[in-house]
């Protein structure tokens, strides 16, 4: 069952890939490529694309099986991981599959290996629920996408990739994963492949996160190098023998654990866009909204939260990099949400929410928190995917508009949308008994309860932040009159069922989750429900024993962000802009995003390309080559000047110096030279 | 084995070449079958190669299928051998060949002089990696360099002259000195048997560096390690397809196999000693010429910059002198014969469209061939080293050598990930991605089914040796074990030294 719910996905991408793509059906002929400028019988579609993230401006006229295909195998795999799910809240346990031998060297010995307990359980719920339901959302919003077959095989490919990551057994086979998803994200971002911000966002995205892996590579070397293995189970045996021992790493004799923690943080922090890696998740907006949806909210960026709750036996030992973790995860959330604040595209202001709540998920993994940390993520997937969504289905309304600016006035037209849209706003500012009730609060109740006065305190800024810009968001999009034209408004419709149904099932989620998954997660039988799957800390205890004004203060800051909201965007809409006026240079640095991308673009980008050229026509062209063959070249170019076939005439000397020196070899031999 | 197999595979392709001699004419008929001929020897010689791998004894660690007979009057002899190191290579050059041949079917210039040379290439290419005497591996080493001066010099681009020159002083140098080198060991050890030597190497530490010094410079100028590298981006440049799949895959490989068959076993306290320098190359290597790979407006340049940088892992791992170093950069010489040969082909596959190698001239390809955008996105990937395709597991394998052995160089070489995600995704990016705007390039026609047949088992294995590396790690396992014991025992030699000093 675990081979199937790993591998269809993967069948459906490479069936579907392979053979209900364009990928064969333009095949040239030799006599094309190497006749006399023969009329050419290919077909020129050349349709104009347009700049909407949704494709009205083409037509798809192909077959239909590859994309439901790869929506029911997809959906198959969802069914049998709610069954593995449900098994796992009746009886947790430990369940390895081995299926092939991969890297082995000496005394490094890797394999394929599916290892299910229950963190890999809760995963595989998450993904392949969000996944399947956005093969489904897709059916409706690619449908007019004449490329909708790869579209469908790029999605069934990262589920493939992210599964292979939430079942390894090894940090290779976490890799593997790891850089699959990052592949597939890469593909999906740059899915509109004749937009040069797609294709830029694309490459940042994956390079960016290269950065990550560069950490998390070093941090697997290290692993074999300190435990001569790289398996869990092994690591996990062997990490309490190595606290308090120091590792020569670079020129330092550092604490072996902290070193390896951090290093593969560093890892977690590319992926999940934690602050200073993060600046590529903005921009994968760019990439269709259902990819948003699956990959850069509810899945593929939470595998860094992933990898440290996996890892937490060794974090657990490891306290100056859990500090680290936390510090991390609280700015990260307070930065994403000030910036949050003021951005004015619609789906750049669920990204920024969505790695501000990755923030949030960092920091009760830091304090220890590990369930606590896996349930906000858990939560996190049904309310942020339903936002996402959600906003797919408001372009789809407003004919690709992105900008909210040009919105507004559209509840009246979409009203199930708009409630969908509500519900995803309560749970993610964390309205009493919705998901993100239970879960974000008690990430908040965690970080005071660890003593981490920082860190709860930006926790509940950006909880009050956050309540302002979903509000703001709701309200700038839905209220107030249309500021969209007359022509885009009277198309505005809802979406098909296809599309609204896969919001309803996520806004069950957003709205249910919490309430009924809580005791196992978080509550206090939380030790069987996870059942060593993740490290065991006192802090799981100690967060339900907080002051009551702590239980209240994010309740209090998701009113107040309401109440902010109401004022500035249904009131009185004329306070945000001379709010705005009042404090120009803060309004710019954070509508710029902290100018980060600014900043790296000034300390990296630039240099790397100075260096590359200069490298290049400095030191190949002029150093070496210079007083190297050019400069030899010179010398004796006066010698060879006579010699009329020139390339031939080294060829002779060549061969002739060869057989001088066989020459020699062969009369040293003859005549016995030595013995 | 009771025929020489190896022997057979060597000189098979000059069976070949006595065909196409042979035939008479001029004309269509005649061409055409001169590259049938070409094809058809290399595909035999391929398939019986695989019976060296097939009876292959991959836990013996030894060399296996050895045939001796004397030679030169009993000094040298013509010994032919493989073991774990060299077999692999073998089945490399004569997989690839037949690949070379089909990649060349419309080359319309000499079409007889060009197979002729292609298949004494191949000789002279598998006699280096099965040769068990020095001298003879030195003829073949050396001579192997004329075929290829040929193909760049007669079917090369227009810069042809300066390459080949750059070429030939470039290793000039290295063979003299390597020259120099096999002289002196035959005068001190009386032998020019290769086994032998491996298994009693006689030279004292002083003369071990000498030594390995000279063997260094003509390895390194293969490799090539920087600095003596800037003759591979012209060769390349200017080379036909072939040719460029031909150096990139199997002659690159020879500086790394030297090392392996020479410098570490019979020079093992040299290569301690030389450890750190080839260290500090191989990271200038890979950071370096990642930088420039970056800026490069020629495709070919680009991925023969991007070839140094991947031949700087192979030197690292080989130096990291641990199992998973040197079992890494024979995984990664390996792996870079297919893919780099294959980016090579891709490039062909538009050049042969276009004419141009420019990458300015080309933007939107996927929209007209999707095929020819899925292959060369496979092999992007590869390049990039993302698990799962072959390039992965070389790479991983040498970083994690390298980290056992100085976590500088690892941290370093690392970097490489990062530097080579940037130029081989921007690459990719600006030849296929895009928009399809430049009227030239509106009705190009797809991958044909010949490009399809040459590009897809490079795709096919690519894929598979990085989820299932085991049958290639296991043919070298037990040699490489054998190779890393005196070069362990002269380690902990030193380090007895160092601290005994201390004391």
């Amino acid at each position: 069952m675990y081979q199937a719910i790993v591998f269809l996905p993967l069948l459906g991408a490479l069936i579907a890939g392979l053979f209900g793509t364009r990928l064969f059906k333009q095949l040239g002929s030799d006599a094309d490529v190497y006749g006399e400028h023969h009329a050419h019988a290919h077909d020129g579609g050349h349709a104009e694309h347009g700049h909407g993230d949704h494709g009205h401006h083409a037509h798809y006229d192909g077959p239909m099986w590859p994309m439901y295909l790869t929506t029911a195998l997809l959906c198959v795999s969802a069914v049998l991981s709610w069954i593995v799910f449900v098994g796992f809240l009746h009886e947790p346990h430990t369940e390895k599959v081995e299926l092939l031998r991969w890297v082995t060297s000496g005394a490094f010995t890797t394999s394929w290996t599916i290892r299910v307990d229950t963190l890999t359980a809760v995963m595989l719920v998450v993904v392949n629920t969000v996944s399947a339901l956005v093969h489904i959302y897709s059916l409706g919003y690619m449908s007019h996408d004449e490329h909708q077959p790869r579209f469908f095989a790029y999605l069934s490919l990262f589920t493939f990739a992210m599964l292979m990551l939430v079942t390894s057994d090894n940090l290779l086979q976490m890799f593997f994963g790891w850089e699959g998803v990052g592949l597939a994200s890469y593909l999906l971002i740059g899915f509109w492949y004749d937009r040069d911000s797609a294709n830029a966002a694309a490459i940042k995205a994956f390079v960016v996160n290269r950065v990550g892996d560069f950490g998390f590579a070093l941090g697997i070397f290290g692993c074999f190098f300190v435990f001569g293995s790289i398996d869990f189970d092994t690591i996990f045996g062997a990490a309490p023998g190595q606290v308090g021992k120091t590792i020569h790493f670079l020129s330092w004799e550092l604490d072996t654990l902290t070193v390896l923690c951090l290093l593969l943080f560093m890892g977690a922090m590319g992926k999940s866009a934690q602050f200073l890696l993060h600046t590529w998740l903005p921009d994968a907006m760019e990439g269709p909204t259902p990819v948003s949806a699956l990959i850069h909210a509810a899945t593929m960026v939470t595998a860094g939260v992933f990898l440290v709750a996996r890892m937490s036996p060794m974090f657990e030992l490891a306290p100056y990099a859990k500090d680290v973790v936390v510090v991390i995860g609280a700015v990260t959330a307070f930065f994403a949400a000030t910036v949050g604040l003021v951005q004015n595209d619609i789906k750049r202001v669920i990204a920024y929410s969505t790695c501000s709540q990755l923030g949030y998920m960092f920091v009760a993994l830091g304090v220890g928190a590990y369930g606590v940390g896996i349930f906000h993520l858990f939560t996190h997937a049904f309310f942020k995917a339903l936002l996402f969504l959600g906003s797919g289905s408001v372009i789809h309304a407003m004919s690709g508009e992105q900008d909210m600016r040009k919105m507004g006035g559209l509840a009246p037209h979409i009203r199930i949308t708009w409630l969908m849209m509500i519900i995803g706003n309560l749970a993610l500012t964390g309205f009493p008994f919705t998901a993100g009730y239970f879960s974000k609060d008690a990430v908040i109740e965690s970080a005071y309860a660890a003593n981490w006065g920082i860190a709860f305190a930006l926790l509940i800024v950006s909880a009050f932040f956050t309540s302002f810009y979903s509000w703001r968001l709701a309200f700038m999009t839905f209220n107030g009159k249309p500021r969209a034209s007359a022509e885009v408004m009277s198309h505005v419709h809802e979406s098909p069922n296809v599309m609204l149904i896969p919001l309803y099932v996520l806004a069950v989620g957003a709205l249910a989750a919490g309430f009924v998954f809580k005791d196992y997660f978080i509550g206090h039988h939380y030790a069987e429900f996870w059942h060593g799957a993740v490290a065991d800390n006192e802090i799981m205890h100690l967060f339900h024993e907080v002051p009551a004004w702590v239980v209240w203060s994010p309740f209090v800051a998701m009113v107040m962000g309401f109440g902010l909201a109401w004022l500035f965007y249904i009131v009185n809409t004329s306070l945000p802009q001379k709010l705005a006026a009042q404090h120009e240079p803060l309004y710019r640095f954070l509508l710029n995003k902290w100018y980060f991308d600014e900043l790296y673009d000034f300390i990296f980008v630039r240099p790397a390309m100075w260096l590359g050229r200069f490298l290049w026509k400095k030191g190949d062209g002029f150093v070496i080559d210079g007083f190297g063959p050019d400069g030899v070249a010179s010398t004796v170019s006066d010698v060879t000047r006579g010699v009329v076939r020139l390339q031939t005439g080294y060829l002779y000397h060549y061969a002739f110096v060869m057989m001088i020196g066989v020459a020699i070899l062969i009369s040293w031999f003859a005549f016995g030279g030595a013995h | 084995m009771s025929w020489p197999i190896l022997s057979v595979v060597t000189f098979l392709p000059l069976v070949g070449v006595a065909f196409i001699l042979a035939l008479r004419g001029d004309d269509e008929t005649a061409i055409r079958q001169t590259r049938l001929i070409a094809l058809w020897t290399t595909v035999f010689t391929f398939l019986l190669s695989l019976l060296i791998w097939i009876n292959f004894d991959a836990a013996a660690p030894g060399f296996q299928f050895v045939e001796k007979h004397a030679w030169l009057g009993g000094a040298a002899s013509y010994q032919m051998g493989v073991d774990g190191i060299s077999m692999p290579f073998v089945i490399l050059t004569t997989f690839l060949m037949p690949i070379c041949i089909l990649a060349s079917w419309h080359v319309t210039k000499r079409v007889r002089e060009y197979m002729i040379a292609f298949l004494v290439l191949e000789t002279l290419m598998v006699g280096v990696f099965c040769a068990l005497d020095l001298v003879l591996f030195y003829l073949f080493f050396e001579a192997g360099l004329i075929p290829m001066f040929l193909i760049i010099g007669i079917w090369g681009g227009p810069r042809r002259v300066y390459a080949s020159f750059k070429f030939f002083l470039y290793t000039l140098l290295g063979s003299v000195l390597m020259l120099l080198a096999i002289i002196y060991m035959y005068w001190t050890a009386g032998t020019t048997d290769i086994a032998a030597l491996l298994t009693n190497p006689v030279f004292t530490p002083e003369a071990q560096k000498w030594l390995w010094l000279a063997f260094f410079a003509s390895f390194a100028v293969k490799m090539p390690m920087w600095p003596v590298h800037t003759w591979l981006p012209d060769a390349h440049v200017e080379a036909p397809t072939a040719g460029s799949v031909i150096l990139a895959a199997i002659l690159l490989k020879m500086g790394g196999y030297g090392f392996l068959r020479f410098s570490l076993p019979m020079f093992p306290d040299a290569s301690l000693y030389f450890q750190d320098f080839v260290f500090v190359l191989s990271v200038i290597a890979i950071v370096y010429t990642s930088l420039v790979a970056l800026m490069q407006e020629d495709m070919k340049k680009l991925i023969a910059y991007s070839s140094v940088a991947h031949m700087g892992f192979v030197t690292m791992g080989i130096f990291s002198l641990n199992r998973q170093g040197i079992d890494g950069a024979m995984f990664q010489m390996i792996s870079h014969g297919l893919v780099s040969g294959a980016l090579f082909l891709c490039v062909g596959v538009v050049y042969d469209r276009m004419h141009t190698r420019e990458i300015a001239a080309y933007g939107g390809l996927v929209k007209t061939m999707p095929l020819f955008a899925f292959t060369f996105m496979v092999f992007t990937m590869a390049n990039v080293g993302l698990p799962g395709t072959s390039g992965f597991v070389g790479e991983f394998l040498s970083l994690l050598g390298a980290f056992q052995a100085n976590t500088w160089v690892a941290f370093f070489a690392t970097t490489g990930v990062i530097l080579s995600a940037a130029y081989a995704l921007w690459l990719y990016r600006r030849v296929v991605f895009g928009k399809l705007e430049k009227p030239a390039l509106m009705h190009l026609p797809d991958m044909t089914p010949r490009e399809l047949a040459t590009l897809a088992p490079l795709v096919v294995l690519t894929i598979f040796f990085g989820a299932y590396p085991a049958p290639i790690l296991d043919i070298f396992g037990a040699s490489v074990e054998t190779l890393i014991k005196p070069l362990q025992q002269a380690a902990a030699a030193a380090e007895a030294l160092a601290t005994a000093s201390l004391q």
